[in-house]
Order: C-alpha cells, then structure tokens, then sequence
C-alpha cells in the first residue's frame, strides 16, 4: 500500500522567513514602509506602492473567517483520514487574509466573520499556522 | 483604439461525444485536428490561408504542452506569421478573440485558427492539485480541492453577505439541463429537479455535485477572418461587436472580494462600451458555468442585475427555455460537456446561435449575443459581443 505524505511547503526566498517564523511559533508577515499596508504572501516589494522598503512584523495572529469551505472530499490522498475538514480564508486584524484550516472544532460550527486565532501544528517535520474559533 | 467590426467569425468546428468521451480512443491532436478541419470547410477557407494561429491547452504538460501553438502548428503544418498561447483557463479562448481581432486589424494576420481540445475523461486524469512552490506554497498543504474549493469559498461569502439560497445556485442548474433536452449533442439530458440537486453528494460545502460541471472530452476550433476576407466565405460572417479582459489574482486568497469578479466587470464594461449597446440589446446569453455559482457572480458582474440581485433574477427558470433570459443554450458545462476549459465552446454555442442553425433550442431572432469566459479560482475574465448583420 502507498504512504501518502501530506503535502508541505516549498520555503523560497520570498517565503523562508515566514516559515522559519511558524517553527518558532511566530506569525511574521510583511509591512511596507512607504504605504504602511500590510502584506500577504510575503514578496520583494510591495503589491501596492512597488516599494522595495519592506519590514518583517509580527501579527496579532487574531482574525476573522472571511470565508470557508467543508471538504467533503481529500484534495490529496494523504487527507482522506481527515474529510470532513475546513479549508478558510483568514482576514487577520492586519488586513490580510491567508488560506488555512480551522481546527479542534465540529466543522458545521463555522460560519463567515467568526473570530479567530493562530495555533501552529506540525505538519511533515513542518509547522503551519492554522486557526481555532475563540 | 477599437476593434470592433475588425473581424468576423465565418468557421466553427467541434467534435461528437458519447457519455463524455470522444468517439473511437481518439488522441487529443486527432479531435483538436477533426475541429479545425471542420471549421475551415465551415468558413470554406483552405488551411493555406491561416495565418494566424491561437491556442491553449492543459495537454502535454509538463512538456510538449509548454508550447502549444508550436506544437499543434507542427501536427496541422501550419507556420503561422502571428502566434498567441495565452493560457488564462477558461477565458483563454474570449481573450484569442480580442487578440486575433486586434492583429488581423493591424495586417499582422489575416485568417485567425483559434483551437482547443482535451481527452481529460477518456485519460481519467482530473485537474492536477496545484504543486507546494511559489504561490501553491500557500494553499496547498492546507488541501483545499481544486477547482470546486475556492468557488466554494465564493459561493458563501456570496451567502453570507447577500443571503442567497443553495436554492437559487439549484435554480441554474435545473434550466441549464432543460436547454441540454433540446440539444442532442448534449452528455446529460435526463430531467433534473431542484431537489435533485440539493440532494446530490456534497463535495465542497455549499456547492453539490449537481452544482459542478462535468469532466468530459471536447474539442472546438473557430475561424476568425478580416471584414475584407468575410465578404467572400461560405458563412455570413458573425461580427466582434466588442471585447475585453482583464484578471484580479490567482490565488483565491487575493480576490479582493469573494462575492464581487471584478475581471468580469471590466471585461463586460469594456466589451459593452466598444460594441456601443446595450443590455437590452442582447439576444442571447453564454457565460462559463463551471459551477453554478459561477453563473450567478458574472450575471452581477456583466450588469444584467445588482450585487447581490443573482438568486432573485435566476428564481424561477427565468433563464430556461422560454424563459425571459435565453442561458447558456447548448445546456452549457453543466450538462452538455466540460473538458477542461470550456470557453471556445460557449463562442461555438453563440456563433450558431446568431447563425439560426439551432433547430430546436434556437433562440428566435437572434441578433447579438454575449460571451464571458472565467478561469482560474474567478481570476480571469473576458467578454465578447457577437453580432450578425
Ligand atoms: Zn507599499
């Protein structure tokens, strides 16, 4: 029988720090410098102003489920055992928002706009944020 | 600039389909070639004459598929003067319009090969899960399925804001499948009610099977010539009236408003100013139904209703046959086919609309139709308006 690994991140030179980050329990997003916005994926400048002045900073880790699915069905064969799961997008209170799991709850509990916060969880010798309901 | 009246459409070609399979273990350049073939005996244009050559697929990848045109232009023996492979999902298609249109206007081609095909049910190969490096970094540990997940994540933000009903989303898929009745090329043909669909598998809450296109095979191919070119083809030409495109993100977490496709809005803007019409003028209407929210979100977005007006303005089978609303006539992905990328279909669909040569789902009279292409997680959007004389 195959062993199907769950599917991990690829850290690249956008992305290293960011990981680094949730290994060491730290939700660290940029911040450009000239705009002030927030900014998420983490990229050499930045998507709104095209500075290249951009800052590392730690986020609340609180946010709001901007929007969710169930997955009634694995989009990987390593996640079978965990169908039915939530797969959401997190506005975090900086402004932007992330795709993640919300976690340790029923999933018929979620809705849109629900409060959130950040729990790292290892996934492959990985961490990944994802999100419980406060 | 404008490039409306440029160029006009005077082939369109596709290929059978039993159960959602091409007929006969055909390959994907067989079908894309039988496509061509007929388009061109469609416009009555010898394959000399293409100078131009458009296409975009998800065959051969990675590999041979990385350069399409090139690759389909050995197969054919075509050695274009202008090529475009721009690969923007299901929109791809819409977007070929406009650019072959904008070329042909400039000299820079005179006879445009716009094509596409798949062999996805009969290769039993579903859309690939997108790889963990560069942005997929970002979704896909996180195992949201793909495509149906982020549409998914539309359709209840659309719920949440809106309050629109798994009811309404129900609705469009129940008239899509009365147009495919009336089509005998269609692959699903049996009646469906709304409760057939709300008590279908969930596969990505809210969205049921019954609110997925299929996955089958297909293959379509258009001819697109100059305003000189047109005056001397077998088919009356089937003018582009306007055209635009535009994308917002590719990740579905950058969208910047789920219950909003603001691609959709420029493109449909854009179309609607170069065509110089109106809502009201359109006759007819194709737009992608990947799912069925899909349909509902580009309505609001093209302007044939408010934000958040789609789940009263698809109640009560206004888009079915008969209805006020002629949709998605060919019974659309949802029921007649969906191999992958849908949108050369959708202008096939409104061609032969235009043209008269629908038989029994003929939407009468028709003069001007609307085309509008979504790929991606509702990244990208173009719109065509077609008309005849
Ligand atoms: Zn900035």
């Amino acid at each position: 029988m195959t062993e199907y690994k769950k599917p991990i991140p690829t850290p690249d030179g956008d992305s290293k720090t960011f990981w680094d980050g949730c290994s060491e329990g730290k939700l660290l997003i940029q911040k450009c410098n000239d705009c002030k916005n927030h900014i998420f994926y983490p990229r050499e400048v930045c998507p709104h102003c095209m500075s290249d002045q951009l800052n590392w900073v730690e986020a609340s880790g609180k946010g709001k489920v901007y929007s969710y699915t169930i997955a009634r069905r694995a989009a990987h064969p390593s996640l079978i055992e965990d169908v039915p799961y939530i797969v959401a997008l997190i506005e975090l209170d900086e402004g932007v928002r992330l795709m993640s799991n919300i976690i340790n709850c029923d999933v018929e509990e979620v809705r849109c706009d629900m409060d959130v916060k950040v729990i790292f969880q290892k996934q492959e010798g990985m961490v990944l944020p994802k999100f419980e309901l406060v | 600039m404008s490039i409306k009246r440029a160029a006009a459409i005077v082939g369109v070609g596709d290929v059978e389909l039993e159960n959602g399979k091409v007929i006969g273990n055909k390959s994907v350049f067989q079908i894309q070639a039988m496509a061509a073939k007929r388009a061109l005996d469609d416009a009555g244009i010898k394959k000399e004459e293409v100078d131009g050559l458009f296409t975009a697929g998800l065959w051969g990848l990675p590999g041979v598929g990385q350069f399409p045109s090139a690759v389909i232009g050995e197969y054919l023996g075509i050695q274009p003067r202008y090529s475009d492979s721009t690969q923007i999902g299901g929109s791809s298609f819409e977007a070929h319009v406009g650019h072959a249109a904008a070329a042909i206007q400039s000299g820079l081609c005179e006879v445009a090969l716009i094509l596409y095909g798949s062999t996805q049910a009969s290769d039993s190969v579903r859309l690939p899960v997108k790889p963990t490096t560069l942005t997929g970094q970002y979704e896909t540990p996180f195992g949201l399925p793909n495509p149906v997940g982020a549409y998914a994540m539309a359709a209840h933000r659309h719920m949440h804001q809106y309050g629109t009903k798994q009811e309404h989303l129900a609705e469009i898929a129940v008239a899509t499948r009365k147009w495919a009745q009336l089509n005998p090329e269609a692959t699903k043909r049996e009646p469906l009610s709304i409760d057939d669909v709300l008590n279908s598998k969930m596969i990505s809450d809210p969205l049921h099977l019954l609110d997925c296109c299929l996955v089958t095979d297909g293959a379509g191919a258009i001819v697109l010539v100059s305003a000189e070119r047109a005056k001397d083809c077998r088919k009356k030409p089937i003018w582009i009236l306007g055209q635009g495109e535009s994308h917002s993100h590719w990740s579905i977490h950058a969208m910047p408003d789920l219950a909003t496709v603001t691609s959709a809005q420029k493109s449909g803007k854009a179309a609607f100013e170069m065509a110089g019409v109106t809502h009201d003028d359109i006759d007819v209407v194709e737009i992608y139904d990947s799912f069925t929210i899909t349909v509902l979100l580009t309505l609001e977005a093209l302007g044939f209703c408010k934000p958040g007006e789609g789940g009263d303005f698809v109640a009560n089978q206004r888009t079915a046959p008969g209805g006020v609303f002629p949709l998605n006539t060919n019974g659309g992905g949802l029921s007649y086919a969906h191999p992958g990328m849908y949108g050369i279909f959708l202008l096939i669909e409104a061609v032969r609309q235009l043209r008269g040569e629908c038989a029994e789902r003929q939407v009468e009279g028709a003069k001007i139709a609307l085309v509008n292409g979504i790929g991606g997680s509702l990244s990208t959007s173009s719109t065509c308006i077609l008309g005849r004389d």
